[in-house]
């Protein structure tokens, strides 16, 4: 179970620094959300993934009585989750204003804070 | 004892919400000084509490440490709060003048206390996933902060500095989320004695590594900097100074953090790698400021460079070496935000920041000229003043280590660091302006004249009292040191007790179990 998402956040990772080596910086942007649903994915599994045993605790007493569920790893996850959904959408609403007042997403091209030529005047 | 930790955070936080409030008026710029003033008063409870008592911590929630959240202040970190007060007091006050009405109805003194708020929480936490949290705290008001105002350049630096700063942050957060698979446990005193019982040290050196690269790219060190230059010089100078004062530094303290505390198993390995990357930042820095034609930008540069002293001390790793980290970064902040203070009164009266569309102002504003010179040559090491400390200690602390090469990089460095800031002087001060103006601190109003210099000039004195009375801060330094290299104090403040060697591996093999 552990080795198959394990390949499957290589598989993300893989997949989001192509997209991130992209000139286009939406291309960029569409590879840091694959590549933060993998480091989401990595925590969740470096707490073992135990299938059917849901953190519950019987009432009446104070620990589980059998294996159950690491609930850590997922609480953390929540917590990464709810951070980068903000983050991404901050991010995207700049982006989309910099291709308003720029008229580019070509990073390239993004030369204003920094122009060209200007060193060595 | 809880709310002596806490209420560095929380001060910040409530006046953030009244800030916000009050955006629309005048209130929410003194709300914001009167915030900044009690966070200071805060922090100076704060170290007297360190001071008196040793390591001090707390369980937030009452969940014991290390299943709950720790708030933990060592000497180390009392001191950053307090530096944090310092600049953040002077940048607010500065900020009354700096930052126009637009700025404010967007909500400018919010989103600056939060990002005080989340600098102070990431000083004080005892948790790596907590730290995580602090620093997104601080990116995001930080992101807010340098495009507010929306200008073209603004929005292209804004980019860089966004899509660079998420790629660290998810490394970290992979790193934290490999580091708990390996050993357990987030609480950093507890961690410093599991990674000794880590079966696979090879493993724990890789995500050392990470940390290392997602800590470097907030630190702005060779080769992960290149966010730094390509934003710093966009925002407003208030926004500009705090940003330079104290978000790389947060990089810096967890790197000096995690690397005394946690990763020392392999210091051999881990350290040297942090020496040459401490070197390459250094000479990189000065020479990309070297290059530069514009006040800010030298200046952007010139953190680069010097965050590779800081760097140097903890890669060293011998008492002494700490012990000029500790005192380069105190010292560094002050010196880096008042340098950015004074080159926004610059732009004020003398229209630019573009060094060749700017001068004259040793002539018609000489206060503004001494101004300039303490911290700039503070920065450059002269004797008596407060950089000719933290560099002293530092080349002393790796000519005792044999490393020959580094001591001369450090000196050659500073010897380029004054080649630029000359440059600036003769460019900004000596030459006359071109367009024969004569810029005068008097076309200032009064009101906006008092906001501007008093707080450049409390920083400059404040620089003048370290480096003519260096010897308490030095002591206070090695006192620092002394925690940082020996962590026994920390633990045992967090967890109650040295962890019983013995009774871990148990815990690992359950962990093991579980699986």
């Amino acid at each position: 179970m552990e080795l198959l998402v394990a390949i499957m956040v290589g598989v993300l990772v893989a997949a989001s620094v192509h997209l991130m080596l992209a000139r286009n910086v939406l291309r960029f942007l569409f590879g840091l959300i694959l590549i933060s649903n993998a480091a989401n994915l990595t925590i969740f599994v470096s707490g073992r993934l135990t299938p059917e045993a849901p953190p519950l605790i019987h009432e009446g007493t104070d620990a589980p009585l059998q294996t159950v569920a690491n609930a850590l790893p997922q609480a953390l996850v929540l917590t990464a989750i709810v951070i980068g959904f903000g983050l991404f959408a901050f991010a995207l609403a700049l982006v989309y204003r910099t291709y308003q007042n720029l008229g580019t997403l070509n990073s390239d091209e993004m030369r204003l804070a920094e122009p060209k030529g200007e060193v060595g005047k | 004892m809880s709310w002596i930790l806490a209420a560095p955070i929380i001060i910040p936080f409530a006046t953030a919400v009244l800030a916000f409030l009050f955006r629309r008026g005048p209130e929410g710029r003194w709300l914001s000084v009167a915030g900044s003033a009690g966070l200071l008063i805060a922090s100076g409870f704060l170290m007297a509490e360190v001071l008196r008592e040793g390591v001090v911590a707390a369980q937030m929630g009452q969940w014991a440490a290390p299943f709950g959240i720790t708030l933990v202040a060592d000497l180390l970190s009392a001191v950053m709060v307090v530096i944090t007060g310092i600049t953040g007091l002077a940048v607010a006050i500065y900020a009354l003048a700096d930052v126009d009405e637009a700025k404010e109805t967007l909500g400018f003194h919010a989103l600056y206390q939060v990002l005080l708020a989340g600098v102070c929480g990431a000083f004080l936490t005892g948790d790596l996933f907590n730290l995580y949290v602090w620093f997104e705290v601080m990116l995001i008001s930080s992101f807010g902060l340098l495009i507010l105002g929306g200008k073209r350049e603004q929005l292209d630096g804004g980019i860089k500095y966004v899509t660079l700063n998420l790629v660290s942050t998810i490394l970290f957060l992979s790193a934290v989320g490999l580091l708990y698979g390996m050993t357990g446990t987030l609480n950093m005193a507890d961690l410093h004695g599991a990674v000794q019982q880590v079966d696979n040290p090879g493993l724990l050196i890789v995500i050392a590594i990470m940390f290392m690269i997602a800590f470097g790219v907030k630190a702005a060190v060779f080769p992960l900097f290149f966010w730094l230059p390509a934003s710093y010089h966009t925002p407003a100078f208030a926004v500009s100074a705090i940003f330079a004062g104290l978000l790389t530094k947060v990089g810096v303290y967890s790197l000096i953090r995690v690397f005394t505390l946690i990763f020392t198993t392999d210091v051999a390995y881990t350290h040297t790698i942090l020496l040459w990357v401490a070197g390459f930042t250094m000479v990189t820095g000065v020479l990309g400021a070297a290059a530069m034609n514009d006040f800010r930008r030298i200046l952007s540069f010139h953190i680069i460079s010097q965050i590779g002293y800081m760097i140097l001390g903890l890669a060293l790793f011998t008492p002494l070496a700490i012990v000029g980290a500790v005192f380069y970064i105190v010292h560094h902040i002050i010196v880096k935000a008042n340098l950015f203070l004074v080159a926004g009164v610059a732009r004020r009266i003398a229209g630019s920041t573009d060094l060749s569309a700017i001068g004259g102002l040793y002539k018609t504003a000489p206060l503004l000229g001494l101004l300039f010179l303490i911290p700039a040559f503070s920065l450059a090491g002269f004797p008596p003043l407060s950089g000719f400390w933290a560099k002293y200690v530092l080349v002393k602390a790796s000519l005792d280590a044999e490393a020959y090469w580094i001591a001369a990089v450090a000196l050659i460095v500073g010897l380029l660091t004054i080649y630029s800031m000359t440059k600036i002087w003769g460019a900004a001060f000596w030459k006359p302006h071109p367009e024969g103006l004569s810029p005068k601190l008097t076309a200032l109003t009064a009101r906006d004249r008092a906001a501007l210099l008093v707080p450049i000039a409390s920083l400059a004195i404040l620089t003048c009292i370290i480096g003519f009375f260096p010897e308490p801060f030095v002591v206070f330094a090695e006192r620092s040191a002394e925690q940082l290299l020996d962590p026994t104090e920390y633990v045992v403040a967090v967890l109650g007790e040295m962890p019983d060697i013995a009774t871990d591996p148990a815990d690992v093999a359950q962990l093991e179990a579980v699986e």
